[in-house]
Parts: structure tokens; sequence; C-alpha cells
């Protein structure tokens, strides 16, 4: 029996799925995701909770968290305004949507502005690194916010704008994607693309010059390298994805408002991809998992301490606050690679167990 | 023309504020290259441990304040041992997000012990009786307030300048290798810088106060700090001072005369305006240190 991974040929090595049993595991995965919804509705009423619908949020979440693992993870640059790109993303759709565009346009339409957007202000990234970068975004993030809530005339203010529900009627079939379950599908469906992009980015002469940027970049420029090019696209790339993120979350909520697309949700994506692993595919994954479910997990207790302290609902956005932050804390204090290098080790673990040497 | 005076000088107050808690966050850049995100966070304990002790325990103002100082100090030293020092060597993306994370903390633990019910300092410290100088007219609260944060700044710069562990704090921030080998403790030097850009805060935290009131909104001082030390350079801390007065000074013109066209709130932002435009074409700031790159 092998006791590692041993490739003779260099496209083996390549290969998105590496082996047969990864190729099981993931058609497994594939068919449990396809048929999740059939058996939600049972598990909802043991768990007490609407998994579809965190679901769908875990796949919006997939799809932005993998932007910014592109950007942050692969190419190194940070970004502090990746909350505000998606809001972008959202009033493009809503607004497109509400002139009449179907889905399937709006959509892009939605990413490629995000993009526009995210590239005018990654355009610093020439000249600063790192702490200056940041900076530049988190002041982005709240130029954008202002204007999310001010531009009244374009953006409905505080008072948010209704979207449609995503339907195929342009093509002729009458399906709107109006409930948990339909869309589901739907976010599923980009979930899958977004991951797989990621996946197959990684193995390209782009996917290798973000690496390089990320971890030489004198020595990339060197070898010829376009660090302009490549951190400009770096940026086009991420916010675009995080602009879908925003299309989807305008045509699930149908609903948009400027106070979701916060600082606050900038610095969730960041700790999306802390927990869940910087530059792996799976840390968005993990990451978009572990946030949606977290706050849900605390509902809970809170709502079974309300009998004897009825104050704690009161605190609770404050409380859930503060566990967030220490979450963050505790894992760069202690698992600084994420849950994704977790996984790896508990899976080699197990692979070798009970000879783990 | 009056009302530009007017702005400029109410500018300066806030400004100087601005400063003092600028000072305190190019201290710590300077010393222990940490981006601090929390102190905006440190402004806001600073003032609700002051006002606790001042209007919730009744204490007189003078004893309040030193006790807010030594909390200050306390919770600089222990937040720099926990949390920070392990942060050392950790890619840039780690230490950033441990200060948003700590942020986040500490900002929702003031939530939950003081609400956001916005509070004021009762009785109040300083009066608000108006005083005219020609045609301007300051309250005398922000005479206080101007006054002490140049106090502060004054003690601070003069503290760096001539005692032994402010030179020491000078010797760190250029090398912390040659420092260490010249027998300074560099962990002491990191506990101090964050004790004293808590403490600034702190201060900063009762001064804005006593003038606004207190509530989690206090916390956005720390955001506008950033507008401040990028315009002063990060590593500049005579540059912070500078930055912080300028930015009071244009936040308040540029709200007063934009607002009409652009819709309220521009006074949130047009620091952030200001920030884009400085680091597109002036990164480095004014007294920043270029970075030159070798291969």
């Amino acid at each position: 029996m092998p006791c590692g991974l041993f490739f003779s040929r260099y496209e083996k090595d390549d290969a998105i799925f590496q082996t047969t049993w990864l190729k099981v595991w993931m058609a497994l995965l594939f068919v449990f995701l396809l048929t999740f919804p059939l058996y939600a509705d049972q598990a909802n009423g043991l768990l007490g909770l609407n998994l579809t619908n965190m679901m769908n949020l875990i796949f919006i979440y997939i799809v932005g968290a993998h932007g910014l693992n592109l950007l942050t993870g692969y190419t190194g640059q940070i970004s502090l305004g990746h909350g505000a790109f998606m809001g972008v993303g959202a009033y493009t759709a809503g607004i497109l949507a509400n002139l009449g565009w179907p889905f399937y346009l709006a959509l892009p339409a939605a990413g490629l502005m995000a993009a526009a957007v995210g590239m005018v202000f990654g355009l610093p990234s020439l000249r600063l690194r790192g702490l200056y970068l940041a900076i530049a975004t988190m002041a982005a993030q709240f130029i954008l916010d202002y204007a999310m809530r001010n531009w009244e005339g374009l953006t409905g203010g505080s008072a948010g704008l209704i979207v449609p529900s995503a339907d195929l009627q342009g093509l002729g079939i009458d399906f709107t994607f109006d409930s948990d379950r339909s869309f589901y599908y739907l976010a599923l469906v980009f979930a899958v693309l977004a991951t797989l992009y990621l996946k197959n980015l990684t193995r390209t002469r782009t996917g290798r010059a973000f690496v390089a940027v990320r971890d030489r970049y004198l020595a990339a420029e060197v070898i010829g390298v376009n660090l302009f090019k490549y951190r400009i696209m770096s940026f086009g790339i991420s916010s675009f994805m995080v602009g879908i993120a925003g299309g989807l979350w305008a045509f699930y909520i149908t609903i948009i408002s400027d106070e979701h697309f916060t600082m606050w949700l900038s610095v969730q994506y960041l700790a999306m991809i802390i927990v869940g692993g910087l530059g792996h595919v799976l840390g968005g994954i993990f990451g978009a998992i572990f946030f949606v479910v977290l706050p849900e997990l605390l509902r809970l207790p809170a709502e079974a301490l309300t009998d004897i302290y009825p104050s704690i609902f009161g605190i609770f956005a404050s409380l859930r606050e503060m566990v967030f932050g220490l979450i963050v804390i505790l894992f760069l204090v202690f698992e600084p690679d994420g849950l994704a290098a977790r996984w790896h080790t508990v899976r080699a673990y197990w692979k070798l167990w009970p000879f783990s040497y | 023309m009056e009302q530009f005076v007017q702005l400029i000088v109410t500018g300066l107050v806030i400004g100087s504020v601005y400063a003092l808690v600028a000072m305190g966050f190019a201290l710590i850049y300077k010393s222990t290259s940490i981006l601090n995100f929390a102190q905006g966070e440190f402004v806001l304990v600073g003032a609700y441990v002051c006002l606790w002790f001042y209007s919730g325990l009744g204490l007189p103002i003078v004893l309040a304040f030193l006790l807010t100082m030594c909390f200050s100090v306390l919770m600089g030293v222990v937040l720099e041992r926990l949390i920070l020092r392990p942060m050392i060597g950790e890619p840039i993306i780690s230490v950033i997000m441990i200060t948003i994370a700590l942020a986040t903390v500490i900002k929702s633990l003031v939530t939950i012990i003081w609400g956001t019910q916005i509070m004021v300092f009762d009785p109040p410290i300083f009066s608000q009786k108006a005083l005219h100088f020609g045609f301007v007219r300051v309250s005398e609260v922000y005479l206080w307030t101007i006054g002490f944060a140049f106090l502060f700044l004054g003690v601070f710069a003069a503290f760096f300048k001539f005692t032994r562990v402010g030179i020491s704090m000078r010797a760190v921030a250029n090398n912390q290798v040659v420092a260490q080998s010249m027998g300074i403790s560099v962990k002491k030097v990191f506990a101090i810088s964050w004790s004293i850009g808590a403490l600034v805060s702190a201060v900063g935290g009762i001064l804005v106060g006593n003038i606004n009131g207190i509530n989690s909104a206090l916390a956005g001082f720390g955001l506008k700090v950033f507008p401040a030390v990028i315009l002063g350079g990060l590593e500049s801390i005579g540059g912070a001072i500078i930055g912080g007065l300028t930015i009071g000074v244009l936040e308040n013109i540029m709200g007063s005369y934009l607002d009409v066209y652009l819709g309220g709130g521009v006074k949130e932002i047009s620091p952030f305006i200001v920030l884009i435009i400085i680091l597109m074409v002036k990164p480095y700031g004014l007294f920043g240190i270029k970075e030159i790159e070798r291969v």
C-alpha cells in the first residue's frame, strides 16, 4: 500500500483531482449537494434552523471569499474594500434588473462593474505595498459606502432598493428563482464555478505569476513578470468574483440597502479567508461555512438563556461580534494557516494511522 | 470670511485631538511596525473609564483622570503581551487582522458594559461658556481641549527627546537589532509604546467626550487618524501632529462648504478622499521615509 502520493508524470501532478479516491469523494459530495434540499426539510425540523437558507448564504459567500482569497491569499494584496465592491455588484445587478435586464445579463454586468471599480481603487497597488494598500482600500470602502448611502437617485439611499427575483422569462422558460430551494441550485452553480475557476487558475501561467508576485515580487519582476499587469488583473478578477457574489445576494435577498456593505462585511470576508486558510482553495469554503454557521450556533444557546437572563437578546449583536473577534484572534495566534491547514494535517494523520512516522 | 475663520478655529480644536491620537498611532507604528486599527477603541475605552470613575463613582476629576491613565497603561501592556507579541514576524495581513479583531472585541465589550446611549460628563468638567475674540466665538471647553492636547503633545515630544526611555524608544525605532545589542530591552520598549499609545488616546477620548458626549461612535476617531498619519508620513511623529491638525481643519471646511452639493456627511468621508489623493500623489507623506528597494 502506498503511504503517500508519488507522481511519475507532470500531468498527474497538475491534475485537479489527483487520485481516484478524491474523484469518488468529490462525486459523492456533488450528489449530496444536488439532493440536499430534499432532506433539508427533515433536518430543519430537528435542528430548528433553515438549512437551505444557510447553504444559499454559504454559496454566495464562497464566491466572494474565493475572490478575496485570490487577491490576498494568492497575490498577497490586502483589501479592506471588498465589502463595498460586493455592494457595487449588488447595486449594479439590482438597478439593471429594475431596468428590465434578465438576471443572466445583469449578473455578469454586476461583476464587470465591480471589477472596474476594484481596478480603479487597486491602482495605488503599483506604488504601495502591504500597509499602505490596506489603508487605501479602507478609504475606498468608506467612500463607496458613502456613495451608496447618499446617492439616493441611484441607490435609493437608506430606504433600500427592491430587486425582482431572478427568472428565466427571457429564455422563454417560465421559471423564477424565488424560493430558498430554487435559488439553492442557482447559487450552487456559481459556487462550483468559482471554486473550479480558482483551482484551475492556480495551475496556469497567470496563477503562477500571482504566486510569484506574492512571494518575491522583486524576483518576479526580474524574471519578467509584469507586476503592474498582474496586480491590477488580480484586483480585477477578485472584484469581479465579489461583484458576482453581490449580484447573487441582491437576487436572493431582493431588497438591498447600504447597511449590509459596510466595513464590517470587508472585515468578515478577511476573517473568512484567514480562518479558512489563506492561499488554499479550501480556505474560502471552510471560512464561508464557518462564518455562516457560527451566528446560528450562537443564537441557539442565546435563545435558551433568554428565560434566565431576559436581557441577553439586547446585547446579542455585541456578543456575536465579540465572539467573532475572539475567534479571529485565537486563530491568528494559534492556527495562522487556518482550517484548511488543519484539515490537511488531520487527513494526513488518519491516512497513516496508526503508523504516523 | 468670518465663517471661514470660525471653521478653522473649531477645526484646529478637533485637529489637536486627532494630532494627539495620531501621535500615539505613529509611535506604535514607529517602534513596533504594527498598524493599530484599534486606536479608536483605545479612545473609546479611555473616555468611558474616565466617565465611570467621574460620574459613576463620583471621584474628583483629577483622581478620575489619573486612574484612567493608569488603566490605559495597564491595558496597553496587557494587550501587547498577550496578543501583539505573538504577532512579531507574522505576515502583514495577520498583524492588520489581529488589530481589527481586537478593535471588534473591545468595541463590543464596551457596548455590552455601557450600552449605546450617548453619555455625558455630569457635572461638566469645563464650562461651555462662549468667549469672544474679535468676531471669533470659542467656547471655553474648546480652549481647554486644545490647551490640554498641546500640553500632552509637548510633554511627550520632550519625553522622546530628552529622557532615557525616550531615547531608547527612538533607538529601537531606528534599528531593533542594534538597539538590542546596545542593551536596550526591545520588549520593554514595545510595551511602553503600546501603553503610551493607549494613554494619549484615552486623553483624546476624555477631551472629546467633554465636547460631544460619549458613545461608541467615538471609535471613529481611530479611523480619522489614518488620513492624518498618511499625510504626515507613517514614521514621523511630528508629521502625525501636523497631519492631525490639517485633517481637522480640512474636514471642517470641506464638510461645511460641500454638504450643500453632496448631501450631508461630507465631513465624515472628506479625510478619506484626501487620503486617497495623498496616496496617489505623494505616498510617503510629508515626512515619511521613502522606501528604497534593493535587489
